[in-house]
């Protein structure tokens, strides 16, 4: 049982619901400082509304998040934010800021919240861009930049005010097979040497196995495995089995429902 | 019966909530704009330029051939009444009343309102707003509010280019093409044109360019977060900005008889 001290956030009995649809149903979930979590689950049970959930920008229809033993739906606006100067995250589309170099992108959240000289600035940021390899693209534009260098810079940007907790949204979708090593290295080194917790969400099981300390599995929108990635790779559950080898038949259907094929095909389904 | 009563409640209902959020975004915007006056007064300093520097020319080349066109049309109508010479005094009550200010507006709404709504909107569709909100920084503070700061105070500097050009214009046509005299033009436009007239055309400048920024950026925030969202969100700033202008010239006109 872990020491309270070690939850970082918790999640307690979460529904969220989009529309009529519900993506939640009595979420519990327990992200432990210093480790790196993995939220994992097949296309469309919610990962990324979970972290704009675990982050306030979308509120839960019930439940509690907690972060450091604060409910952040209790928190004001100034509150939420200094909470969120905490936080580093990752968009899955890099979310870079078009009108600004790749520079001033990384720089934007120290010339925000610090009052750093220029030529600190400048160090901060050429260090971090020299940790994800892109040092050399300074000063080049965000459209001038492929997808993936796109979430390298997001991701120097996510680390430039070395918060306490980085969220990644799938940060090893388009990377070439070098970067995405070197990615994978940064988020284990970065989550040791610095002391921070990280939380990944991805479909990448083989990237997420050589990362994670502690894996999530979520389907049917509540949690439907959880432990280390071995634990989870020898797991018996069929489901889990399905994710983790990828395999087409299991419990979860690769079709979305739709009525028979050959019905559809044929024109049988549409009333005269 | 009941059916269309219903629909017409509902929208209704509708209007009175967006038109109360769209007021409390406005107050939000005056609120945060003093800050960013003096904080962020390059970010301001950018905008002014986009919203301003960068519809000179559209401006200025309407302006001088509405201000030809009246020129013309001044022209052979007043010399009906041997009163040609009333020419400038003519297209300076059109351009400094009425003419100036609500064509800078309309074009204004084509050129900068529907640059600021699909910018604001596109930053929205690629979650670059949402990334702000995650580093804490307030994108209605760093990116809606200079853009309207900028776009209200380029405004009546537009307004004044259009009416400045346009008399030029007036002044070509009627004294160098058909020949008024070049003192009576001028001196009669002075005569004629009181103080009054003059404050009616700034405050409608003011006026028309706080609600086509407001409406611009309103549209692009509040835009659904796709390319057919943002697409009509530019639509939408264009043709409510065309009928709030011309309602509230209606009334401002009627407020200064």
């Amino acid at each position: 049982m872990a020491d309270a001290s070690d939850k970082l956030i918790e999640i307690r009995d979460l529904d969220y619901s989009r529309g009529s649809r519900p993506i939640f149903r009595g979420l519990n979930i327990t992200i432990r400082r210093g480790e790196v979590t993995a939220i994992m689950g097949p296309s469309g049970t919610g990962k990324t509304t979970l972290l704009r959930l675990i982050t306030r920008q979308l509120l839960p229809d019930s439940g509690v998040i907690l972060v450091g033993g604060v409910d952040i739906s209790t928190l004001s606006q100034t509150e939420l934010y200094r909470l969120r100067q905490r936080f580093g995250m990752l968009f899955q589309n890099g979310a870079l800021l078009t009108d600004m170099s790749v520079f001033e992108n990384v720089a934007f959240p120290l010339r925000e919240h610090t009052r750093l000289s220029n030529r600190l600035i400048r160090h901060i940021v050429l260090t971090k861009l020299h940790a994800v390899g892109l040092r050399g693209a300074a000063d080049m534009m965000p459209g001038e930049l492929s997808g993936g260098m796109a979430r390298r810079v997001a991701l120097a940007r996510a680390m430039v005010m070395d918060p306490d907790i980085i969220i990644y949204d799938e940060p090893f979708v388009g990377l070439d097979p070098i970067s995405m090593g070197v990615i994978v290295r940064l988020v284990r080194r970065m989550n040791d040497a610095l002391g921070i917790s990280s939380i990944i969400v991805s479909h990448d099981v083989q990237e997420i196995s050589t990362v994670a300390d502690r894996s999530y599995l979520i389907s049917d929108g509540k949690v439907a495995a959880s432990g280390s990635p071995q634990e989870l790779s020898t797991a018996t559950s069929e489901l889990v089995r399905q994710f983790m080898h990828g395999m087409a038949d299991g419990p979860v259907a690769f079709h979305y429902e739709a009525p028979d094929y050959e019905e559809q095909l044929l024109g049988r389904d549409v009333e005269p | 019966m009941i059916g269309l009563l219903r629909e017409i409640r509902d929208s209704l209902v509708e209007f009175i909530r967006t038109f109360g959020a769209l007021m409390i975004f406005f107050l939000a915007l005056l609120k945060h704009s003093p800050d960013t006056l003096f904080r962020r007064f390059a970010l301001v300093v950018g905008q002014v330029h986009n919203s301003g520097t960068l519809s000179l020319v559209i401006i200025l080349t309407s302006g001088l051939f509405v201000g030809a066109v009246l020129g013309l049309q001044g022209y052979s109508n007043l010399a009906r009444f041997n009163a040609e010479d009333t020419v400038g005094t003519f297209a300076a009550f059109a351009l400094i009343k009425e003419l100036g200010p609500v064509i800078t507006a309309l074009l204004f709404a084509g050129r900068a309102g529907t640059s600021l709504a699909s910018e604001i909107g596109l930053m929205k569709a690629t979650d670059q707003l949402s990334a702000m909100e995650m580093m804490a920084v307030d994108p209605v503070k760093r990116v809606v509010v200079p853009r309207f700061l900028g776009a209200c105070i380029a405004m009546p500097f537009l307004t004044a280019a259009f009416s400045a050009i346009g008399l030029f214009g007036a002044h070509l046509v009627g004294v160098s093409l058909l020949g008024v005299d070049v003192g009576a033009f001028w001196q009669q436009m002075q005569q004629a044109i009181s103080p009054k007239d003059v404050e009616e055309g700034i405050v409608k400048s003011v006026i028309f360019g706080g609600a086509a920024s407001l409406i611009a950026v309103w549209e692009g925030y509040n835009c659904f977060p796709t390319a057919e969202g943002v697409g009509r969100a530019t639509t939408r700033t264009v043709v409510i900005t065309a009928i709030v202008v011309l309602i509230l010239d209606f009334m401002i006109t009627a407020r200064y008889l």
